[in-house]
């Protein structure tokens, strides 16, 4: 085959998903670079500002803010969002009469969208006739603010981000250790191996690739987390919920800083670029591939 | 099939195990449960687990706070136009990079390879200011445009494009059929189950898609359904029971979609988890 020929083809092949791409993916990526060292309010034309947006966001304590909540939060979900659904992981590692639908039973908040999950919680949660509140009132506590509370408000959208997200992290664990041959927990438990130390010496370090993969992939998509946020309290009270993808949208949309949303937009493609190659770099040393 | 080590030893389930399960199912429990609740039981204290009194008030006020037949209309034609357009362009790259031999294959590939990691909120900025020079903001072109590729489905496409075997390649050359012939006939058919996977995650990122409509959209004639759900909530006062009438509605379809399509649906968020 001549390769002038194969040539056509592929360029037949590749044109309908490569120009899409470049229009929607290449292009904006470009310019947001671009963008980044320009001051534009969208009215008249950019103008060219060097480093100056990168200067301001160092001491833009707003952004600051945003940045170490977007941090408050992952350091809170990911605990919860990890143990919980480890634990579902090693309960579900088995066949038993209806272990698919219990499966299912965690799985059905992960395909609901972000949107549904955030009213829902935020009625919940809701301070005056919320169902948390209402039962506390009834054993006589008085509950808190929950999402209209300065210092509840960032526990009130962890809570339903890791309840829609738990049975993903269990879908991934669950194949995680599926993937551990049987026989090394047999020989241990042969050995005279308690339950605990089978777990603890052998399942998990094994399921390190797991572990290690469900950490990188939640870092990456909660560095960006944004939906249920706005949904529940639109980064409030007092921006004591307000994360980086609000902050970008907040200074493009609302303010009309597209030159310095952009700056803050290639902060944080810089630090979802260092995660990943963190993940890279380490992959090889911290797995243990058997 | 692998057993575990306590497969054999413990047939029965935990009972903390269905006690978690449903814990993990209340929240839908309650919505549906306050949904047909009046406005005093709903907010009532202590609160009652079944309405004592059901009535269907609120999806009554639901149906005319919002134009529903339109929001599907909207929610479901992006979708079904996006996911369609997904599939065939990730097939038909997938393709070539698996198949063909061609200039700068590696380069275009690692382009591909590169837009992967450029998550949406990066470029929201940029995309908006060009949806604005091409008069698209405020319509459902501009808001499906963006999702018409997936530079992870023609990834995932190029996988399973290499599967296919050498010999039945040969043997079509030798019949004389063309690339195309062999793409409608051969590849697509033999790769339905990386179709399906691929169809999965694209519906589920179309469907419940709401930062960039959020930025592209403004006439509730246009919302899709997530965006106008979220705009059923007042600053201060929310009627929640009719609320949740709202996302009972919105999740009913795709609870039963679940039901239906389980095991391919937890199949396709495993296969996007493995394409690191």
């Amino acid at each position: 085959m001549t390769s002038k020929r194969n040539g056509r083809t592929a360029a037949l092949f590749i044109a309908p998903s490569f120009i899409p791409l470049l229009a929607f993916f290449v292009l904006p990526m470009i310019a947001a670079a671009v963008l980044s060292f320009t001051s534009w309010d969208l009215l008249s034309p950019p103008h060219w500002i060097g480093f100056a947006n990168f200067k301001q966001l160092i001491h833009d304590k707003e952004f600051l803010h945003s940045l170490i909540n977007t941090l408050v939060f992952i350091a809170g979900y990911l605990p919860i969002v990890y143990f919980l659904g480890l634990s579902a992981a090693l309960a579900l590692n088995r066949k038993f009469k209806g272990s698919g639908a219990m499966r299912a039973m965690y799985f059905l908040p992960v395909i609901t969208s972000w949107v549904i999950v955030a009213l829902l919680w935020k009625w919940i949660l809701n301070p005056s006739g919320g169902l948390v509140n209402s039962a506390l009132h009834v054993i006589g506590i008085q509950g808190p603010g929950w999402w209209t509370s300065k210092s509840w408000s960032m526990v009130s959208v962890i809570i339903p981000s890791a309840w829609k997200d738990l049975g993903y992290v269990m879908l991934l664990l669950l194949a995680g250790l599926q993937a551990i041959p049987p026989e090394y927990q047999e020989a241990a438990a042969i050995d005279g191996a308690s339950k605990r130390q089978v777990l603890f010496k052998i399942t998990l370090p094994l399921l390190t690739p797991a572990t290690f993969f469900v950490v990188v992939i939640s870092l990456i998509n909660n560095f960006q987390v944004f939906d249920q946020i706005w949904v529940m309290t639109a980064g409030g009270p007092e921006g004591s919920t307000n994360v980086v993808v609000g902050e970008i949208v907040r200074n493009s949309f609302d303010y009309g800083h597209m030159g310095y949303a952009s700056a803050l937009s290639m902060v944080l493609f810089l630090i979802i670029m260092i995660v990943t190659g963190v993940q890279i770099r380490l992959q090889k040393r911290w797995v243990n591939y058997e | 099939m692998s057993k575990s080590a306590n497969t054999r030893k413990s047939p029965k389930p935990k009972y903390f195990t269905i006690f978690f399960g449903f814990v993990m199912l209340f929240p839908f429990f309650w919505m549906i449960s306050s949904s047909l609740k009046n406005g005093v039981e709903a907010f009532a204290t202590p609160p009652t687990l079944f309405p004592k009194h059901p009535t269907l008030e609120n999806y009554r006020h639901v149906f005319q706070a919002l134009d529903w037949p339109r929001l599907f209309l909207n929610s479901i034609s992006v979708t079904v136009v996006c996911v369609a357009l997904q599939l065939f362009t990730s097939a038909l790259a997938g393709y070539a990079f698996a198949r063909l031999n061609f200039r700068f294959k590696n380069i275009i590939f690692m382009i591909y390879l590169a837009t992967m990691m450029i998550p949406m909120q990066v470029i929201i900025v940029p995309l908006f200011i060009e949806m604005r020079q091409l008069n698209l903001i405020d319509s459902l072109v501009g808001l499906g445009l963006p999702s018409i590729v997936t530079a992870f489905g023609v990834f995932l496409m190029r996988q399973a494009m290499f599967a296919i075997p050498r010999e039945l390649e040969e043997a079509a050359v030798l019949d004389g059929a063309s690339h195309i012939r062999m793409f409608f006939s051969i590849a697509l058919p033999l790769c339905t189950p990386t179709l399906a996977a691929l169809a999965i995650l694209s519906f589920m990122s179309v469907w419940n898609a709401y930062l960039w409509p959020l930025i592209v959209i403004f006439s509730p004639e246009k919302m899709t359904l997530p965006l106008a759900l979220s705009n059923l909530h007042g600053e201060n006062l929310t009627d929640w029971p009719m609320v949740m009438a709202g996302t009972t509605i919105a999740v009913i379809p795709i609870a039963l979609i679940y039901l239906i399509l389980q095991k391919q649906i937890a199949q396709s968020f495993l296969t996007a988890g493995l394409k690191g």
